[in-house]
């Protein structure tokens, strides 16, 4: 039997990275997601990991890519200016490849925008915040439970891809408290990065295998000579500007990803194999348009709920088959409208698909959310 | 119990509304069996001061929308936040406490004035364990709608408080307890 535990969302974040044998987090507070900081502080020590408060955001990343190239699965976690700040090492760390976890606990933006109120407004961000071509992946949890098993997933992904991996929560998740059944340890997968199979001497850091595109990465201290960059560089990690060098890295940041896009994408579909119409919501607004689809079907309407767990890779094909039943997909996020882009790019055309944003802190309402649905049966 | 219940303590920051919710779902989280439960706040940037507001939601089966929707028990300790009453489920009940909410807000539902502040403070000599006085009188409404076991409640606020705190604390959930064994709604 499963320990029961009671948790914040930010709480189950932090225990779940921990189960996932994070062992370093570099954090400068900001609300909401300071809890985080707080239970990594906590634990981090007693478990034998290193936790450290770094001079502002831009240094916790960077001690976040630094922990992670010396050995250690290591996580950093911030929300809005603090995610800003974070961009220009996170486009870092998607270069030389780091595996490092970001939780963005999503408040109000622009700018220092509302502290303490709950938005979804980063979802483009998460995708091409930093600048240049990368891969992303990026999970949004919607329950407690949730954001203690994204974190482990995340830091499989991250191990696993060798990249950085964003969570993207919200205020209200990562303050909201519920039970959570703590799997017991060796119930789940738990991944590490690949190491390098050969000497030293031997060891061409960037030389990434053919059958995954990942190249196995050595820890600082190891033995191995490597040289980590943010420029374009060639198999040996040094820069290169040589046309074919280039194109032939860059190209596989993406590809690593866009190739394993089945292993990686999550969703949650509720009722909606018979629907007309299709609710398609992520994060806790997910919870509102359930309330709502079930009170729908109670009043005989076909009306289904598609959750995207993974915003990126985006779950296109499976929203693509939806629309060729549905006849009206809405939209609800917290934002002007920034995901229902994806869905109308995934649907072609086969659905309408209506926007409805919520930009001024709160949640969707069910009875919104119902509303919205009664508008279009 | 019915599908869901739910709850929301409402005051200004600094008053320990949050802590007050914390404890409630804690004790329905860890020391009742088979419940699911989800406990939110809102609040302001500053640290004392400005509207907070905390809510619990309990309920038999997995609960979605983690929000009050029509919150059957209400416990107000300011006037200012008196504004929440109009969401309460017809027959729930709201109480306010007698000292800072001095006009009543009209309300469809059962309303109780209460001297929780005064309480916390004359009898027990520290207004900081107002919370306790409110999480007692809470305690007493949902032991009769059979929600939540009083000593769960307790156990709850043994575990949460500082240590060295227990003894006030317990007094002041006691006191609240009583104080709503022993009122009438207006």
């Amino acid at each position: 039997m499963p320990d029961v535990a009671f948790w914040q969302g930010n709480q189950a974040i932090a225990q779940g990275a921990l189960a996932a044998g994070c062992m370093f987090f570099a954090g400068y507070p900001i609300t909401p997601s300071s809890d985080i900081m707080e239970e990594m502080a906590k634990e981090l020590p007693a478990s034998g990991g290193r936790f450290i408060q770094m001079e502002d955001e831009i240094g916790s990343i960077a001690a976040t890519i630094g922990g992670s190239i010396a050995g250690l699965k290591s996580m950093t976690a911030s929300s809005g200016p603090g995610i800003s700040l974070k961009q220009e090492n996170l486009g870092l760390a998607y270069m030389a490849e780091i595996p490092l976890v970001l939780v963005n606990v999503m408040r109000g933006g622009p700018s220092t925008g509302v502290p303490t109120k709950i938005s979804q407004m980063d979802v483009m961000q998460a995708r091409w915040g930093c600048h240049g071509d990368h891969g992303t992946i990026a999970y949004s949890p919607s329950s407690v439970q949730e954001c203690y098993e994204i974190a482990i997933k995340a830091f499989n992904a991250a191990e696993r891809y060798r990249q950085p991996v964003i969570i993207l929560s919200d205020e209200v998740l990562g303050h909201m408290r519920e039970k959570v059944f703590v799997p017991p340890a060796g119930s789940y997968a738990v991944a590490n990065r690949k190491r390098p199979g050969v000497k030293p001497e031997k060891f061409v850091p960037y030389l990434a295998d053919p059958e995954d595109d990942i190249p196995p990465m050595a820890s600082f201290g190891d033995g191995y000579r490597w040289h980590v960059t943010g420029l374009a560089h060639n198999d040996f990690g040094f820069p290169s500007a040589r046309e074919e060098e280039v194109e032939k890295n860059i190209t596989r940041l993406v590809r690593k990803i866009d190739r394993f896009r089945d292993d990686i994408v999550e969703y949650e579909a509720y009722e909606v194999d018979d629907a007309d119409i299709v609710v398609v919501s992520y994060g806790t607004v997910a919870r509102s348009s359930i309330t709502a689809v079930k009170d729908a079907r109670k009043r005989g309407l076909k009306v289904g709920h598609f959750r995207p767990v993974t915003l990126w890779p985006f779950p296109d094909k499976e929203i693509f088959q939806i629309s060729k039943r549905a006849k009206t997909i809405i939209v609800p996020e917290l934002n002007c409208g920034q995901m229902v882009l994806e869905v109308e790019r995934a649907v072609h055309g086969r659905a309408k698909v209506i926007k409805k944003g919520l930009v001024n802190g709160e949640v969707f309402m069910p009875e919104q959310i119902s509303s919205f649905i009664q508008e279009v049966a | 119990m019915r599908s869901r219940y739910e709850i929301r303590f409402a005051g200004s920051g600094g008053q320990g509304n949050i802590l007050a919710a914390f404890i409630t779902a804690k004790a329905a989280a860890l020391f009742e069996k088979g419940l699911y439960v989800a406990q939110t706040q809102t609040y302001g940037a500053e640290a004392r001061g400005g509207k907070s507001q905390a809510q619990v939601i309990i309920s038999r089966e997995e609960i979605d929308y983690p929000k009050v929707i029509s919150p059957n028990l209400q416990i107000i300790l300011t006037q200012q936040a008196c504004e929440y009453v109009d969401d309460t489920i017809l027959g729930g009940r709201v109480i306010c406490d007698d000292y800072y909410v001095h006009t009543l807000p009209r309300v469809d539902a059962n309303l109780y004035s209460l001297p929780i502040v005064r309480t916390a403070r004359e009898k027990l000599g520290r207004e900081i364990v107002t919370n306790m006085v409110a999480l007692g009188c809470a305690a007493r409404v949902l032991e009769l709608d059979e929600i939540l076991r009083p000593e769960s409640i307790k156990q709850a606020i043994l575990e949460t408080v500082p240590k060295g705190t227990e003894d006030l604390n317990t007094r002041a959930f006691e006191e609240g307890y009583d104080l709503f064994k022993h009122s009438q709604h207006l």
